[in-house]
């Protein structure tokens, strides 16, 4: 086990870089506690693969460490990390048991055999696979045997760090809850750190304590499952993180005072001495509701979800989504919404205001 | 195109994919295939586009047995959960192919590509190649090739599975939209039940090679036929229990229990089998009858804009659905509402108790 550090981290895959837009990694500078549970969430291309093969050693960065509790690991080769890794396929042995496959990283290491059984065994219970160790490996179903990737991820009692990219990509979506359950529960159990990579909010929010969201090669928040909810700082990080995202609305300017719909909702300070380019107000479709003295809409859309309701709604040029309960009665005409006061924010260039 | 399935039924070897189904799809409607993996979606839709042969009973299309009748002929377009692209063509020689392979003319197909590709966003891609492409444009310039056939019937087998959460957000809110500017009728293959109630239109749910239920979408989610039904139309798993009916209540155990709605006090004293969905046992009262329940966490997962809690509740392990961000540890003591007048009540048999 190991805490890890990745300090001023740039990565480049074209041999002469130079503007920003060059580096699939710009600045990174995060760490991971020994025997947390983190995930790295983001769209494809945002870089997240990229930094997961930096950790494990598949490609050196091009510029800053990698550094392994105190120990720069940037130039050791991926062997000698000791790092465990679960792939988005399952990568098994057709022709062995499920015992051979589970228990080959470790004969591949020459651990001695009775310690393989007894850490075999223990790991099967974990996984509930005891019942089909004896089994070959082919005739399994797809998450049969991503189970036995986790397995081998996690049998190895020597590793820094556990690896899973994408993990339950290949997996159905009712075997999926039972496997993202699992995995949390064996991160209690085995206490190592591990590393979560995944493009899927729910996957990360659930299996990690701290989460990082990388867009466009950087880590634009990192924080707990809450705080990426209730305070995102950035706008992508509302959009990213929720189902619908945050709404984010265009605002005007006047004399400092930020303006939407004839509504001040905030101050920002001058443009000329700061720069800025785009204020917008951010609000998740959850803290809007109907309210007669809100602003004037035309409902253009209601999905019903069954659980609850989604309206899409226009102010202008402005759409808004909103969030409404079950059963409860869309206005037909003449709506008008309000914003949650607590839970709307300024963003200027797609930043929080403090 | 009115597509309609009538007994059809398909067995490989010992092996029954499909147990004998009727089916009736409008022409021009939206309609979802929901199950899980080897319940028999992906068998549904090669026979309706005659990639296989029924063991027994009739497709008909617009009043037309084509049961016999080969694919090549049968107007209709079929798009996989890989994206399947000619990999050396540009976008725009991908989505003309099937232009080409029947003979249309020169003119035509660019006037016919580039009409498609204003809809799916791509006309800024035509000249490149797909490996140029992220994969929603992949799958896109694969939705293209299927549309721009004019097919009358369109298959979509899990058509966004392999793309990105945000990214299939986005597709999920178009495809109808799109489809209906087309005309045709379309079948879309899912095993998320979120993502059949996002897409609306009609839903099929199906089950170990049963269709089991068939209606408008929110309709078959909020009034299952059966608990086979409301099970695979419900992600988290739906909540069971076994009840028990006497006069005018609902017991649950001992100490818990709430009164029958009306429509249902005439039913017989006896037991009955609750269904509660995770979004109908909740951290916060929903309305005045809700039932207060206590249970105890035993793990606890937080989605997007939702916490679900798999809870001990009387014994079950149920789930509890509340929304925005709750964190709970395992083993803390919980209390919960049941939204009584949103359960389901089915006879032991699974069957659902008619009001």
């Amino acid at each position: 086990m190991a805490k890890i550090k990745l300090q001023k981290l740039r990565h480049s895959y074209m041999p002469s870089a130079v503007s920003d837009e060059d580096y699939a990694l710009k600045q990174i500078d995060l760490t991971f506690e020994d025997g947390g549970a983190y995930a790295l969430l983001g769209p494809s291309g945002c870089g997240k693969t990229t930094l997961l093969n930096i950790i494990s050693g598949l490609l050196k960065p091009s510029e800053g460490k990698v550094v392994f509790d105190g120990f720069d690991v940037t130039n050791t080769p991926t062997m000698a990390r000791q790092i465990a890794q679960v792939f988005q396929f399952p990568v098994v042995y057709d022709t062995m048991t499920v015992f051979d496959n589970l228990a080959f990283p470790l004969r591949n290491r020459g651990v001695c055999e009775s310690k393989v059984i007894m850490r075999v065994t223990e790991i099967a219970q974990m996984l509930e696979l005891e019942a089909s160790l004896k089994q070959r490996a082919s005739g399994l179903t797809a998450d049969g045997k991503q189970k036995i990737s986790l397995g081998r991820g996690l049998v190895r009692e020597d590793v820094n760090v556990i690896m899973f990219d994408e993990p339950l990509t290949v997996i159905d979506p009712h075997l999926k809850w039972e496997l993202r359950s699992k995995l949390k529960e064996l991160h209690q159990q085995v206490g190592v750190t591990m590393i979560y990579v995944t493009h899927d909010q729910t996957e990360a929010l659930t299996f990690a304590e701290q989460v990082f969201v990388m867009h466009e090669g950087a880590v634009v928040q990192q924080g707990t499952p809450v705080e990426l909810f209730e305070k995102p700082k950035h706008t992508f990080v509302g959009h990213f993180i929720g189902s619908p995202g945050m709404n984010v609305l265009q605002c005007e300017v006047r004399n400092g005072a930020v303006m939407f719909a004839g509504n001040e909702v905030g101050r920002v300070s001058d443009s000329d001495a700061n720069g800025w380019s785009t204020v917008e107000l951010g609000v998740r479709p959850e803290f809007v509701t109907f309210s007669s003295d809100g602003v004037p809409v035309e409902i253009t859309k209601v999905d019903d979800l069954g659980r609850y309701q989604i309206v899409s709604a226009k102010h202008e040029e402005h759409r808004i989504k909103m969030i409404v309960g079950e059963g409860v009665q869309v206005p037909a005409e003449n709506a008008r919404v309000a914003f949650d006061s607590n839970h709307a924010r300024v963003y200027v260039d797609g930043w929080v205001q403090d | 195109m009115a597509v309609e399935l009538r007994y059809l039924s398909k067995q490989v070897g010992a092996d029954t994919h499909i147990y004998p189904s009727d089916l009736k799809l409008e022409k021009g409607s939206f309609n979802v295939l929901l199950g899980t993996t080897l319940s028999g979606k992906t068998t549904l839709m090669r026979l309706m586009a005659g990639l296989e042969k029924p063991t027994q009973g009739e497709v008909w299309f617009d009043g037309q047995n084509v049961t016999g009748v080969a694919v090549q002929k049968r107007s209709v377009a079929m798009v996989y959960q890989a994206f399947v692209n000619y990999p050396n063509y540009s976008v725009f020689d991908n989505i003309a192919s099937p232009l080409r392979v029947a003979g249309v003319a020169k003119t035509q197909i660019t006037q016919r590509v580039e009409k498609i590709a204003g809809l799916l966003k791509l006309t800024s891609m035509l000249q490149r190649t797909p490996v140029e492409l992220s994969g929603g444009q992949q799958q896109r310039t694969a939705l293209a090739r299927a549309l721009v056939k004019n097919a009358a019937l369109v298959l979509l087998d899990e058509p966004l599975a392999n793309l990105d959460y945000k990214l299939r957000e986005a597709l999920r809110d178009e495809l109808p939209k799109l489809f209906e500017a087309t005309g045709a009728t379309v079948v879309y293959a899912t095993s998320e039940p979120l993502e059949a109630l996002m897409l609306g239109g009609y839903t099929a749910t199906l089950q170990a090679g049963n269709v089991v239920q068939y209606g408008p979408t929110a309709s078959v989610y909020r009034e299952p036929n059966s608990l086979r039904s409301a099970r695979v139309f419900s992600d988290p798993p739906i909540n069971t229990a076994s009840v028990t009916k006497q006069g005018s209540r609902i017991n649950l155990t001992a100490d818990v229990g709430w009164s029958l709605p009306s429509h249902h006090q005439s039913l017989k004293d006896g037991e009955y089998i609750v269904g509660v969905r995770p979004h109908h046992l909740t951290l916060t009262r929903s309305n005045a009858s809700s039932v207060r329940v206590n249970g105890r966490v035993q793990v606890a997962e937080i989605s997007g804009s939702e916490s679900v809690m798999h809870v001990s509740v009387a014994g079950n392990n149920w789930v509890s659905a509340s929304h925005g961000v709750h964190q709970f540890e395992v083993g803390d003591a919980v209390e919960l509402y049941m939204n009584v007048d949103r359960c389901l009540y089915f006879a032991l048999d699974g069957e659902v108790i008619q009001a």
